[in-house]
């Protein structure tokens, strides 16, 4: 693996490494890593760093949906025309063009179902090349980015072994 | 009750007492365990559960499952070893089990067995066992604890009948090249030693690719190899290993496993199957895990003046601490909560080391290395 690619994977598992510690790990120099981290960022690689949180331990109500989307493209308007309108909404939280029955995944986030509801009907429904909606609400999730929710931290190993 | 002469010869095991004091202690880091912190691959598991909901819990063949000798056979030729599985390979409980069945082969009442220092705990005390004695031959820090055929020489070992390797090594983490090998065979064909290989950390290699001393030129006929899916695999609870010989060698071992283990345990061969069919990129990705942690970990004993070699396999530093490693260890643990094996516990050699494994996560793995910065920096002199 090239030093990108594996600071890019290390950075996915845990972005809050120090430098340093990330230097220690790839074998390389702190100062090679925070060159090659501006690099990666400079180049649109790195779009951002944030937490997975488990949203259901956290108290007050935050509702996520999954919307599909269907629409109708014509000669003036493409994905991207349509993709670039509905992703300026700051409740759209993921937005990504999909093969099968619809044609945008978009992950809608709200303080409420009604919230929500009310975002889906009088913002992405009255587009014009929107054709249909289906909303999804979330009821719990169990693994998000790669990491699995709930308690796995138990470790019954001995404290020696040979 | 009378007990027998040989068991009452082998002293309690040196990480006993460090295990009484911190079973009494709250918030422990534990740098002192030889497993994985991974859990086993989720195929390999689905495996054993699905071999359990069919009832499949008989015996199995003696040797193991065909299917699993068959899938080791073609395993191994990533070493260049090549093994028959009808007559060459035996499944055992652990390499543990394998390592125990060899040595009851080959070693009469009597017999010598060389085991370079430091070593893994279980040699000793096997061919004991056996009834046989043990020759220690050091390997050095100033050598990467590298086993050389000159020490074998000045240690006697030419007067020997067998000599135990663990390459890469537990718990130097220490491994040896074709040609650090290669001298150590000539020795054993010259002076007609039976090599014991353990290789249950071939698998957790990071610069280079392994080499297994059966596979130099006149070494398979004289050598049996052990490997397992405890470490690579994360399946140290399932007690799975194997051995690798020539026919009339794993016959021999048969023959003690037949009476004593009659076959290994069948939910864990499925499981077994399984990992090595379709488990390569869990392994891999538990391998470059390993690796980030190695390099992280050898780096800070050396920043904070702990002089620590560059171990290239297995998932353990063998830093130096300058000092009494048993005192090191204890007031370590009192102090700071931090629980790591003195290396005096693996055999001479290992005096004024600690081994440090590394199969724990980064963040208690940070934290446990700061709290050993803190008590260097505040409470250790190095000498």
């Amino acid at each position: 693996m090239d030093e990108k690619r594996e600071l890019l994977d290390l950075l996915q598992d845990s972005a809050r490494e120090s430098t340093a510690d990330i230097a220690r790990q790839l074998g390389m120099e702190e100062a090679a890593v925070e060159t090659l981290i501006a690099e990666l960022e400079d180049e649109g690689v790195i779009r951002g760093y944030q937490a997975v949180i488990d949203w259901g331990t956290v108290e007050g109500e935050r509702v996520t949906a999954m919307v599909e989307l269907n629409v109708e493209l014509d000669r003036e308007t493409k994905y991207t025309d349509i993709s670039a309108r509905i992703a300026k909404f700051p409740e759209v939280s993921d937005l990504k063009l999909v093969s099968g029955d619809y044609d945008f995944a978009v992950e809608v986030v709200g303080d409420s179902m009604h919230d929500v509801s009310m975002f889906v009907s009088e913002r992405i429904a009255p587009i014009p090349e929107v054709t249909q909606t289906v909303t999804h609400f979330v009821m719990d999730t169990y693994k998000e980015r790669g990491i699995e929710f709930g308690d796995h931290t138990d470790d019954d190993r001995l404290n020696f072994s040979p | 009750m009378k007990r027998a002469d040989r068991v009452e010869a082998i002293p309690p095991s040196g990480i006993r007492r460090f295990f009484e004091i911190a079973e009494e202690m709250d918030d422990v880091i534990s740098l002192g365990v030889g497993e994985p912190d991974f859990s086993t691959p989720w195929a390999a598991r689905t495996a054993a559960i699905d071999s359990l909901e069919r009832g499949k819990t008989s015996y199995t063949a003696n040797r193991g499952m065909r299917e699993l000798r068959e899938e080791i056979s073609t395993y191994v030729r990533r070493w260049d070893l090549d093994y028959d599985p009808d007559e060459e390979i035996l499944v055992t409980t652990g390499a543990s089990e394998a390592v125990d069945l060899a040595v009851r082969s080959v070693v009469d009442p009597g017999d010598t067995v060389a085991v370079p220092q430091p070593s893994y705990i279980s040699y000793v005390p096997t061919v004991t066992f056996a009834g046989g004695e043990t020759l220690g031959v050091p390997t050095s820090h100033e050598d990467d604890f590298v086993l050389t055929a000159d020490a074998l020489a000045e240690a006697g070992a030419d007067e020997a009948d067998a000599l135990m390797l663990c390459y890469p090594n537990n718990p130097t983490g220490a491994v040896m090249t074709e040609s650090e090998l290669e001298d150590v065979a000539a020795f054993c064909r010259e002076h007609d030693l039976v090599v014991l290989s353990d290789e249950i950390y071939a698998g957790l290699r990071y610069d280079d690719e392994h080499t297994s001393i059966a596979s130099l030129p006149g070494m398979r006929e004289r050598t049996v190899v052990f490997n397992g899916f405890s470490k690579t695999h994360a399946m140290t609870g399932l007690r799975l290993g194997f051995a690798l010989g020539p026919a009339d060698a794993i016959t021999a071992m048969n023959r003690v496993h037949q009476y004593t283990m009659l076959s290994s345990p069948t939910t864990a061969q499925h499981a077994a199957i399984e990992a090595l069919r379709s488990c390569d990129d869990a392994v891999e990705e538990m391998r470059t895990q390993f690796d980030r942690r190695r390099r992280f970990v050898i780096s800070r004993f050396n920043e904070m003046g702990l002089e620590c070699f560059e171990a290239k396999g297995a998932f353990y530093a063998f830093p130096f601490c300058g000092g009494d490693d048993e005192q090191f260890a204890e007031r370590l643990l009192r102090e700071q909560n931090v629980a790591l094996v003195p290396g005096r516990v693996f055999g001479s050699g290992g005096e004024g080391h600690l081994r440090v494994s590394y199969a724990t996560g980064m963040g208690e793995l940070r934290e446990a290395l700061d709290r050993i910065e803190t008590f260097v920096a505040e409470q250790w002199t190095v000498a």
